[in-house]
């Protein structure tokens, strides 16, 4: 989901860098120290735990001993990088609650789909990645293709991360970017070249706590201020009489309803059925802190605790834009303006606060010494956090999909655990080259941004047939798989070269870039479907035998009957569509 | 997710906790008479938030903290 967050920040990087912009907080010396001592624990855990980091399981997959409990936070934080935080929180600001849906039904559903449908395939097959169960369900064919392109562009996207994170930094700390590039990076990549991806969720799990933590004080205290939930709904109809911001639904009729430029059909068949479905369960930055559970019931319920606490981030991300709209704003004018806007006013000498700085703005608010380092501490936690999620999976990716399945197929586990380390410091030099590139050319940012988001929804396509469907071919899921991927590009490239191809992609001259992602994934992930089935009944399907463990029908699911009803995933799994359900009625 | 002789991640978020409730209290308490210029400074959130912070480490330090023969 950070693809659509990263969207929203269509910053003019060289402007800002030129116009050294006011510094929107000021630390103390309490601020300063807990931001310090954050850095001293991340970087301790790191050099603690590379005794207990010898062999490839323990590098690669934390040695399949994690508990539901800890795989599932650090599921969830590996995805909850700060400017999900940051960009979400401007999101809700700009559209109101309709940023929600992407923390719901763009989540929740594949969430639970994941765990208890896709989990025993992952975890039978013992892949160690996703493009691994690629590899035994289709071949080295798709393998190779899932593998180079994930690799390629998650540093490329943790080069963006990077950069705009430092970018953020500078804006409202006045923080040096270099530093600020240098510093955070160096110190992901010291932690997770000593400890792995043991270390990597150690450190995930603590950021969560510190995010929770760092970031919820925003909501408590805009709540007391704007007189609770009603108050804040009160104050946003008194401010903007003629719009809604406070309803999910009732505005998804029509693309020209709400603010967003969408229809409730991108949002159910593109967002929940393939890019959350895409994301949650086939992307193996948040899928590798599922497969490292210590057995299969910990492998299926970890994302169902990461799904109960993603239904409550709302409420530290997109509560903080909505009081921003109720306390910051006054009858009829936005406080915060857009990116594009604040450049423009750049330009003349102006400084104007962009809806990306709704939730510092409202940490300034309320929170005083001790308090203000902790958010920001909270920020820089969420970062990095996902930069080790990406390093982490690229080490994976690229020691046993790329480097041993082509390059050196019989060392050493030891050898593979050295590629491991240097492949993470690789990772993290060519996130920190990326990152300089966005410095120098901003457009760059929007590419790699559209790149990744090419490969999301076929990928789902692909890995669910070979799932569910016994006789999908290896040629087919390649070429369902490039099929969807080169749809995906060029649907993007004949919008960006003539507009008005929108009213044909996302079914009306009216939809705006929100809705055309959504309606893009939606026809790439039913080419790259109906491309797979085509494919495969006119090639040779894999003997059964060979496809146990790796497909429904063919591979036998250990029994849970011995489990208490309260102790088995099915059980949660409806808890947690209950309440997914009533919050869907609660803010129609 | 314990190899033997490891300590439990609950135990060093026990101490971060602890280290930054200790902080974010005694920065409260600090600027009890001289509330820092923020929205409903009058509430002291430093206070009881770091209040809830070093209550949690405590709890988190204490139950998960390396014991003997572990």
């Amino acid at each position: 989901m950070l693809v659509q967050a990263i969207t929203e920040f269509c910053w003019a990087p060289a402007l800002f860098l030129e116009a050294a912009p006011q510094r929107l907080l000021h630390l103390s010396g309490v601020d300063l120290a807990i931001v310090v001592l954050y850095f001293v624990a991340v970087l301790s855990i790191g050099f603690y735990l590379k005794k207990y980091t010898k062999t490839g399981e323990d590098f690669f997959l934390a040695g399949r001993e994690m508990t539901a409990w800890v795989a599932g936070l650090s599921f969830l934080a590996a995805n909850l990088g700060s400017l999900e935080l940051l960009g979400w929180a401007g999101s809700a600001y700009q559209y109101g609650i309709l940023a929600a849906h992407w923390y719901w039904i763009g989540a929740i559903p594949a969430m639970v789909f994941l765990a208890i449908v896709m989990i025993p395939f992952y975890y039978i097959s013992r892949t160690h990645s996703v493009p691994g169960y690629l590899k035994l369900r289709f071949g080295e064919p798709a393998r190779a293709l899932s593998a180079v392109s994930f690799g390629f562009m998650t540093v490329l996207m943790s080069g963006v991360n990077m950069f705009s994170m430092a970018l953020i930094l500078q804006v409202i700390l006045g923080w040096n970017l270099d530093v600020s590039i240098r510093v955070s990076s160096i110190t992901v990549a010291l932690y997770v070249t000593l400890g792995g991806l043991l270390s990597a969720i150690f450190n995930e799990v603590l950021q969560f706590v510190l995010i929770w933590l760092g970031a919820m004080l925003i909501s408590i205290l805009g709540l007391i201020e704007a007189g609770g939930w009603n108050g804040v709904v009160a104050r946003i109809h008194n401010n903007f009489p003629a719009q809604d911001f406070t309803h999910m639904w009732r505005t998804m009729g029509s693309f020209t309803d709400n603010p967003m430029g969408i229809h409730w059909v991108g949002i159910v068949f593109g967002l929940a059925c393939f890019i959350s479905m895409g994301y949650w369960t086939t992307d193996f930055l948040v899928v590798q802190r599922v497969i490292a559970a210590k057995d299969l019931r910990a492998a299926k319920l970890a994302p169902l605790i990461g799904a109960a606490f993603k239904m409550a981030v709302p409420f530290i991300v997109i509560l903080p834009g909505l009081l921003g709209l109720a306390l910051l704003d006054t009858p009829g004018h936005h406080f915060l303006v857009g990116e594009d806007v604040a450049a423009e006013a750049l330009k003349h000498g102006q400084v104007l606060h962009t809806y990306n700085q709704v939730l510092p703005i409202m940490l300034a608010r309320y929170c005083g010494p001790g308090l203000l380092g902790l958010g920001i501490t909270a920020l820089i936690a969420g970062f990095m956090s996902g930069m080790a999620g990406n390093v982490s999976a690229f080490a994976t990716v690229w020691t046993y999909d790329i480097y041993r399945a082509t390059i050196r197929k019989n060392a050493t586990d030891e050898h593979y655990v050295s590629v491991g380390r240097w492949c993470t410091i690789i990772g993290v030099l060519v996130s920190i080259g990326t990152a300089y590139l966005v410095r120098h050319s901003a457009s760059i940012m929007d590419y790699v941004q559209a790149l990744f988001s090419f490969f999301i929804a076929p990928l789902f396509g692909t890995v669910l047939l070979g799932m569910l469907w016994k006789r999908a071919t290896g040629p087919a899921g390649f070429w369902g798989l490039t099929a969807g991927t080169f749809s995906s590009i060029g649907l993007w490239a004949w919008v960006k070269l003539d507009p008005t191809a929108i009213r044909y992609v996302a079914l009306s001259p009216h939809a705006k870039d929100m809705a055309e992602n959504m309606f893009r994934a939606l026809w790439c992930g039913l080419i790259c479907i109906v491309v797979t089935v085509v494919v495969s009944l006119f090639t040779e399907p894999k003997p059964e035998k060979e496809l146990v463990g790796l497909v429904y029908g063919c591979t036998e699911i250990p029994s849970e009957g011995h489990l208490l009803w309260w102790q088995k995933p099915i059980f949660w799994a409806g808890v947690i569509l209950a309440v997914f359900v009533a919050l869907q009625i609660i803010f129609w | 997710m314990h190899k033997p002789g490891m300590l439990s991640i609950w135990f060093f978020i026990g101490l971060l906790l602890l280290a930054y409730g200790i902080l974010i209290l005694g920065s409260g308490i600090y600027e009890w008479n001289h509330p820092p210029a923020v929205v409903l400074a009058e509430l002291h959130a430093g206070v009881w938030w770091g209040g809830l912070l070093t209550v949690l480490g405590l709890i988190y330090t204490l139950k998960f903290k390396p014991r003997k023969g572990n």
